[in-house]
């Protein structure tokens, strides 16, 4: 894993008109930064992890402290462990191979699919988490892209949540046709409202978007809790707004217990169509300019303060669509708690993923597998859970600072690449 | 006796480029050695080599006969080796004092800054240099000129006898220039040694002992001023013959092409920077528009191509007012525009040589039709465009910044004058670029004017000026103080003008 061919930096493209596939993908950055330093950093933040689960084990320290009297159980207690947890963090991702074998043999001889979907079950719940991940990561790319560092994912998730919810449980009596796409488009409306809020002020007056984003956000989180408390409440007056109709739920693909729904695909959908906006349209092209030169961008006639407008408006609409995906999708009604940070992930997705559509759901995938799998880790290995937050954090530094990886492995440092793709604190 | 400093065999590799091949060089003391080759022959990363940026993969360093190590700045500046950079490294919130203090703060009482003592030793280099330095201003408060001259106290202050001028006079006013060579020739006076970098060949001329000349990566040779000329050494850069002149027709102008009245315009701190400016520009002809920089010249550019609001006054193109129209608005009517600053302004060095060959008609058919880019005719025009302007790059698809500042102007170029265009308006076109890309860049102004489209060129260059144009306006404190034929302008007179001195103009 650690080796790397030479001819992995494109910086010296081959002289055929036609790059391939990846250095058409990576034009920018480099196949390099883009796909080892990632894959690197989860390889390093894992091994890291284990140490740490190593560490934290009170068994393990015990055989350490007689390591002279038995140093080669005192090795196979830590390795056994590490072994046993990420094991059981990997069956609590993907499902256990055998279990999925023996459901399969099951299936073809007696058609009995209910084991199969035992048997898939934490796959399935791994992409219901991965699912609002590529919505919000997505928001945060395009804000990236556009030069926009949108901290408010968070929040416009939140008020896309409420306003999918609403539509949900206040309508009555339509057809999920038409019920279904008018609850999704009110979770888009509200989060790009909220969006584009910050993204005025900066236009119009020069606000930094990272202060009012962060502003935003309080005002959706107390704006939730009233509602919640108050006009949204269920009747019996508890902080959970009704049920919605099953005429707005998100399908489910699969029969209970899985639990994985439309909404994953709609997220691999608009993951695509994120891509085919910011590469092939001129409006994408436009976002791009603004956010690598703003002064070429103007120089070239682009007008930049509707361009910001437009890039914090669609990045909340993305955020939302991540709230209105929980509501509709998987909770089918709103609590205070339904969203467990995925809006301030979402920074570190895109942040791993390269600000790139196919990047970010990549790393949602693997958030999502990590989270799948670790409340198993927790109940088989004893390990606790705080374990996959440690390693998504050092995942995301080691991404972040991309020296500590290659002085790691040697690699060499790439000539060009794209600067941060966010301005500082009051560059324009 | 040895020479002062002596580098044999040096050799520099990075991937894929050998940027020093073997360079040996001698340097005496007391002398002016003066460094000069294109961009990207190797002067650069020979001087980081000396001064401990770099280290070399073969080859070794001698100081007064004996073999030195110098693996960081802090060696060289031990052994008495200072560089002046071409980018000052200045700190601009801070006062000459603290600049030059920086790194080797003078304390008193074990830990407060003795900011006198520093004073007073700055105020003696000056006096002694000739420098005229005032220890207690802010940085960012002086001129451009006298900021280098604090980069010079600097090395000065730490003790350099081998002082290396990293492209001094690339961001000085031809007076401030002048200012520097006098202050050269009190450094050498007083026994330091100098290395001058440059590409610039009348200056080299002027100032250096002898002349060592790089192209790509090895010394071509040494030489003299009394031996060289002008030509000689640009061949020697080069490598081939080299037409320091422009050769042209005379002008055909016909048709106003642009007018402006009365302009008035305002920059940055909102004080006045065009000053009641009018003139025509004609169809085949070319308008220089001369002057020391900061004289108002960015801002008259700026509102003619609509990246800044004009306070007042009126601005015709082809019978359109454009006054204060937008930036794509006065593209559409056929002007076109290479910004003084091309990677600020005229690229996104993120992207691919195709996307900024199309930077500003991407939303234009045949490259978009409605929202959807055609990146097949994109990529196809870009193709074109590379193989008809000569540009250097491994294919369309790189990034624009792995360039080199000549070809980065040549997608500029190549962008701008492949648009039916009628009126062009080129800021400092050749600006940092080597004698080649100038030569290139010049040729095609001149093919553009006779193909009957209106030029209007702002230079700092008088050569540049006096080669290309067919009138030369001279700014000065924003307003065009004369207007004059090519064959009425002579060096000095523009140099007056320059100056802001009015009685060289026809009465």
């Amino acid at each position: 894993m650690s080796k790397v061919p030479e001819n992995s930096q494109d910086e010296q493209l081959p002289d055929d008109k036609k790059p391939n596939f990846l250095q058409r993908l990576f034009v920018r950055q480099g196949v390099l930064s883009a796909l080892w330093i990632p894959l690197l950093s989860v390889f390093t933040a894992l091994i890291i992890g284990g140490v740490i689960i190593a560490a934290s084990s009170p068994n393990v320290l015990l055989a350490w402290r007689n390591f002279f009297h038995a140093p080669i159980e005192a090795l196979s207690i830590t390795f056994g462990l590490i072994f046993d947890a990420y094991l059981a963090l990997f069956v609590g991702a993907f499902g256990s191979p055998a279990s999925i074998v023996d459901a399969f043999r099951v299936w073809s001889a007696t058609g009995e699919s209910r084991a199969l979907l035992e048997a898939f079950r934490p796959f399935s719940e791994s992409l219901v988490i991965s699912t609002p991940y590529i919505f919000a990561g997505l928001a945060v790319a395009l804000g990236f892209r556009g030069g926009l560092f949108n901290i408010g994912a968070e929040g416009q998730l939140f008020v896309g949540g409420l306003a999918s919810v609403y539509v949900g449980y206040a309508i009555k009596g339509l057809p999920a046709l038409i019920h279904l796409p008018l609850a999704i488009l009110a979770g888009i409306l509200a989060g790009g409202i909220w969006g584009a809020i910050p993204g005025y002020l900066k236009a119009r007056t020069g606000a930094h978007e990272v202060i009012n984003t962060i502003m935003m956000n309080y005002i959706a989180f107390r704006l939730t809790d009233y509602l919640l408390q108050g006009p949204m409440a269920r009747p019996d007056g508890l902080p959970i707004t009704p049920e919605i109709a099953p005429s707005a739920y998100l399908p489910a693909l699969f029969p209970r217990p899985m639990r994985i729904h439309v909404g994953f695909l709609l997220a691999l959908v608009f993951a695509a169509l994120v891509y085919w906006f910011l590469w092939k349209t001129t409006i994408g092209m436009e976002i791009r300019m603004v956010g690598a030169n703003p002064h070429a961008a103007r120089y070239a006639g682009v007008r930049i303060a509707s361009i910001i407008v437009l890039t914090m408006s669609l990045s909340g609409a993305l955020a939302g669509l991540a709230g209105t995906n929980q509501v509709l999708g998987v909770d089918h009604r709103m609590v205070r708690a339904f969203s467990t940070g995925y809006g301030f992930d979402s920074i570190a997705l895109a942040l791993l993923g390269n600000s790139h559509p196919l990047g970010v759901v990549l790393a949602s995938l693997l958030f999502g597998f990590l989270r799948g799998g670790a409340a198993r880790m927790q109940s088989v290995a004893g390990t606790p859970v705080e374990i996959i937050r440690i390693v998504q954090g050092m995942i995301i530094i080691f991404v972040a600072a991309p020296e500590i990886i290659r002085s790691l492995y040697r690699l060499k440092s790439e000539r060009e690449e794209e600067a941060v793709l966010v301005g500082g604190w009051g560059s324009s | 006796m040895p020479p002062l400093l002596e580098l044999r065999g040096i050799t520099k590799r990075f991937p894929g480029v050998l940027a020093n091949d073997r360079i040996d060089l001698t340097l005496n003391q007391g002398e002016i050695l003066a460094l000069l080759g294109e961009n990207g022959a190797g002067k650069t990363t020979l001087m980081n080599v000396l001064y401990g940026l770099y280290a070399p993969d073969e080859g070794e360093i001698l100081i007064r006969g004996s073999k030195v190590e110098i693996t960081n700045p802090r060696d060289a500046i031990d052994l008495g080796i200072g560089m002046v950079h071409q980018h000052f490294m200045l700190v601009p919130v801070f006062t000459v004092t603290e600049n030059v203090m920086l790194g080797v703060e003078s304390v008193k009482f074990g830990g407060y800054l003795d900011r006198e003592a520093a004073a007073g030793r700055i105020r003696d280099i000056s006096s002694q240099f000739g420098l005229r330095v005032e220890p207690e201003v802010l940085v960012e408060d002086l001129p451009v000129g006298v900021q280098q001259r604090v980069e010079i106290i600097k090395v000065l202050y730490r003790q350099a006898d081998i002082l290396i001028f990293d492209e001094p006079t690339a961001v000085l006013t031809p007076q401030e220039v002048d200012e520097l060579f006098k202050i050269i020739r009190s450094l050498v006076e007083k026994g330091k040694s100098l290395i001058f970098i440059s590409h610039k060949l009348h200056e080299v001329l002027t100032i250096a002992d002898r002349i060592t000349v790089l192209r790509n990566g090895r010394v071509v040779g040494t030489t003299t001023p009394d031996q060289a000329t002008e030509g000689a050494l640009a061949s020697m850069m080069v490598g081939r013959e080299v037409i320091l002149t422009v050769e042209k027709e005379p002008a055909e102008p016909n048709g106003v092409v642009l007018e402006v009245e009365g302009l008035n315009v305002r920059d940055d701190r909102h004080l006045i920077a065009v000053n009641d400016v009018s003139f025509q520009l004609k169809a085949g002809e070319v308008l220089g528009i001369a002057g020391v920089q900061g004289n108002g010249q960015t801002e008259l550019v700026e509102a003619l191509t609509g990246l800044r609001e004009a306070e007042s006054g009126q601005i015709t193109i082809l019978g359109q007012d454009t006054t204060n129209l937008s930036p794509r608005q006065i593209c559409r009517i056929g002007s076109a525009h290479v910004p003084e600053d091309r990677q600020r302004d005229g690229l996104v060095l993120a992207f691919s040589v195709a996307d900024n060959l199309v930077l500003n008609t991407y939303n234009e058919p045949p490259f978009a039709k409605g929202l959807s880019l055609q990146h097949k005719i994109i990529e196809k025009t870009a193709q074109e465009r590379v193989d008809q302007f000569d540009i250097r790059t491994p294919n369309i698809f790189v990034p624009v910044s792995n360039l080199s500042g000549g070809n980065q102007q040549k997608v500029i170029v190549a962008r701008e004058f492949s648009r039916p265009i009628k009126l062009l308006i080129a800021s400092q076109p050749t600006r940092g670029l080597d004698v080649g890309s100038v030569e290139y860049i010049h040729g095609r102004i001149i093919q553009k004017r006779d193909e009957g489209c209106a030029v209007l060129l702002v230079s700092p260059e008088l050569d540049e000026i006096m080669s290309l144009s067919d009138r030369i306006a001279v700014m000065f404190e924003g307003k065009i103080l004369a207007i004059l034929p090519v064959e009425e302008a002579t060096r000095e007179r523009l140099g007056l003008l320059m100056a802001g001195i009015l009685e060289a103009a026809p009465a």
